[in-house]
């Protein structure tokens, strides 16, 4: 497919009203709208369509009806995939969000070393989810990592080898790499929030917490939904990182829907199967992202809108 | 530069009033910095360390004998290939994607009364909650049926569609600012559509053109799904890719494991630091509203 543009000139523009002009320009949408529709919407119908036919990733596809919904329903693979994801969507967010909002207003205020911390702040968004996943496999080594480097015994552990922890560190690790991202956002919503509000709290008696409460949060209250948004549905799609920091395991204690589908696709080719739990992942997503602008209450002029 | 002075966050001035006492954020956020910096500081250094040398000593000291035999090792993995390869997929799929992507954010905000345009947007919007796992399959089964399987192409043509939603979303925000007058009278002088894009837009749009830019490559220079479902010979692979492979051939080795995830990150920090003002202006505009 290609992406050459029509040639520039159009003879036949003598455009007044703005509806004309409506016309002329809408081509120029269409380079974007073609490679759009070819791997991002029908592929996308292509999931639901493949959801009700058997294919082994090779051979021919046929078209089954509701087998396949009934082999992925009917496997417990599926509910426990669910239930790790939902797990380390409800963690991640719970162990960010504050942190984020904290380091947020932190990094906000004036200061001399605002710019140095948001540079460094970012690295960790630079890094490839593969390389920060080896990094941490190295470096939680239970015989060479971390626990005998900083000579604490206690972090002498089998981070990687026990289920708990398994969960615990992956929770962390995706923290290590998000949390710097969603505190620059909360920078951005703190500075954007009139001096004159504290001011006035300030000369009513107000305390730096109370001012926080009643006025800070208040007035984030829409970047915490649109962070809340990125990071709950962002949750649903974590794959390189966990599979190559745990690879699902130990057993399949971080087997999350995205890793069980690629599975059950990629390595046990039942297509069929993975397909609708693609779909799964999509509704799901498409739910959270609702109901959060629900509890935003902000309606249709939010510039998320398709989040 | 001063030692780390927490005290000046007390002084009472109207300028310095937000940050006086916010005691709580300010040592999180130092400890924080502290544990962001820990693991980067620690690949870095192991990278410089022999084998036996990351055994004995303790692991976040600095090499005793700093060595570039890991990095000698990883570059004679066919390191270069995978580089060029990535190279070859970033530029790819960030060039076409952000050229279409601008082509479209100016149709949609010149024709935002056209019905047809509006839904054209929203279908955009929408793209925006697709996740690439969601439609990894048929986008398989797509590559496979054009023969494109196993090659950069496979991997370039998804991540071209799937840089779009965002992209056009921050550059209209953009172009939505330029104001209507200069339209109008590059209108008035006659220029075209095509002209106005370029001659009026694509100049006043340059810092947004840039951000996405950056954070577009970033991704896509970071990507491991599509790779991994989509090629499938050492040829084809890319850093990412290369990396979970590399850390499979050393085994135990970490420090050429270590010297891998470094010389995979450099080049992706020089770009942060050639564009690092914009991309961070414009995510924090883009999505701090």
């Amino acid at each position: 497919m290609t992406t050459l543009a029509p040639p520039a000139v159009r003879v036949d523009q003598v455009p007044t009203a703005s509806r004309e002009r409506g016309g002329s320009v809408l081509w120029m949408t269409m380079p974007a709208l073609l490679m759009f529709l070819a791997f991002g919407l029908i592929p996308l119908l292509g999931a639901l369509g493949l959801s009700f036919t058997t294919w082994d990733g090779i051979g021919d596809i046929r078209p089954t009806g509701l087998t396949s919904w009934k082999a992925a329903l009917s496997d417990p693979g599926l509910p426990h995939a669910l239930g790790i994801t939902f797990q380390i969507m409800f963690l991640s967010w719970l162990v960010q969000t504050p942190l984020s909002i904290l380091i947020g207003v932190f990094i906000a205020a004036r200061h001399r070393y605002r710019g140095l911390l948001a540079v460094l702040y970012f690295i960790p968004l630079l890094l490839s989810s593969a390389a920060i996943s080896i990094t941490y496999k190295a470096m939680l080594d239970p015989n060479f990592g971390i626990g005998s480097g900083l000579g604490i015994s206690a972090l002498n552990q089998d981070w990687l080898g026990d289920p708990t922890l398994a969960m615990g560190v992956l929770i962390f690790v995706v923290s290590w790499q998000f949390i710097p991202f969603h505190s620059l956002i909360y920078q951005g919503a703190v500075r954007q929030i009139p001096i004159a509000l504290y001011e006035a709290a300030q000369i009513d008696g107000a305390g730096r917490l109370r001012q926080f409460f009643l006025i800070t949060l208040p007035q984030i209250k829409y970047t915490i939904i649109t962070s809340s948004t990125l990071m709950v549905v962002g949750s649903l799609t974590f794959f390189d990182l966990i599979y190559v920091l745990t690879a699902g395991g130990p057993g399949d204690a971080t087997r999350a829907l995205a890793l069980e589908m690629y599975q059950k696709g990629f390595m046990a080719n039942l297509m069929g199967p993975a397909s609708c739990i693609a779909v799964i992942l999509v509704l799901v997503g498409v739910a959270l992202a609702q109901l959060l602008r629900r509890l935003g209450g902000r309606g249709d002029e939010s510039q998320m809108e398709g989040m | 530069m001063a030692t780390i002075d927490t005290g000046a966050h007390r002084r009472i001035t109207p300028a310095r009033r937000k940050a006086r006492s916010n005691w709580l954020g300010g040592t999180f956020g130092w400890v924080w910095l502290l544990i962001v910096m820990l693991p980067i500081y620690w690949i870095v250094i192991t990278s410089f360390k022999t084998q036996a040398n990351y055994f004995v000593t303790n692991t976040f000291a600095p090499p005793s004998t700093p060595t570039l035999d890991n990095y000698r090792s990883v570059i004679e993995n066919d390191f270069v290939r995978y580089f060029l390869n990535s190279m070859v997929v970033t530029v790819g799929a960030v060039v076409p994607a952000v050229v279409i992507s601008f082509m479209a954010a100016y149709g949609i905000v010149r024709a935002a009364r056209d019905r047809r345009v509006r839904s054209i947007n929203s279908l955009f919007l929408t793209g925006l909650a697709i996740p690439l796992q969601a439609v990894i399959i048929p986008v398989y089964l797509i590559i496979i049926r054009l023969e494109m399987y196993d090659t950069l192409l496979a991997i370039i043509l998804p991540s071209i569609a799937f840089a779009i939603p965002l992209s056009v979303l921050v550059l209209a925000n953009f172009i939505r600012d330029v104001p209507r007058e200069l339209f109008e009278s590059m209108r008035m002088d006659g220029a075209t559509e095509w002209g106005t894009l370029w001659r009026l837009a694509f100049p006043l749009t340059r810092p947004a053109l840039v951000t996405v830019t950056i954070y577009n490559a970033l991704a896509i220079w970071n990507g491991f799904l599509l790779p991994l479902v989509l090629t499938q010979s050492p040829e084809q692979r890319t850093m990412p890719l290369a990396l979970w492979t590399f850390q499979g051939q050393f085994g135990i080795n970490v420090p050429a494991i270590a010297a891998s995830v470094t010389l995979t990150t450099i080049p992706i920090v020089l770009l942060y630091a050639v564009g690092r003002r914009q991309l961070l202006s414009g995510l924090t505009a883009g999505f701090g509203k």
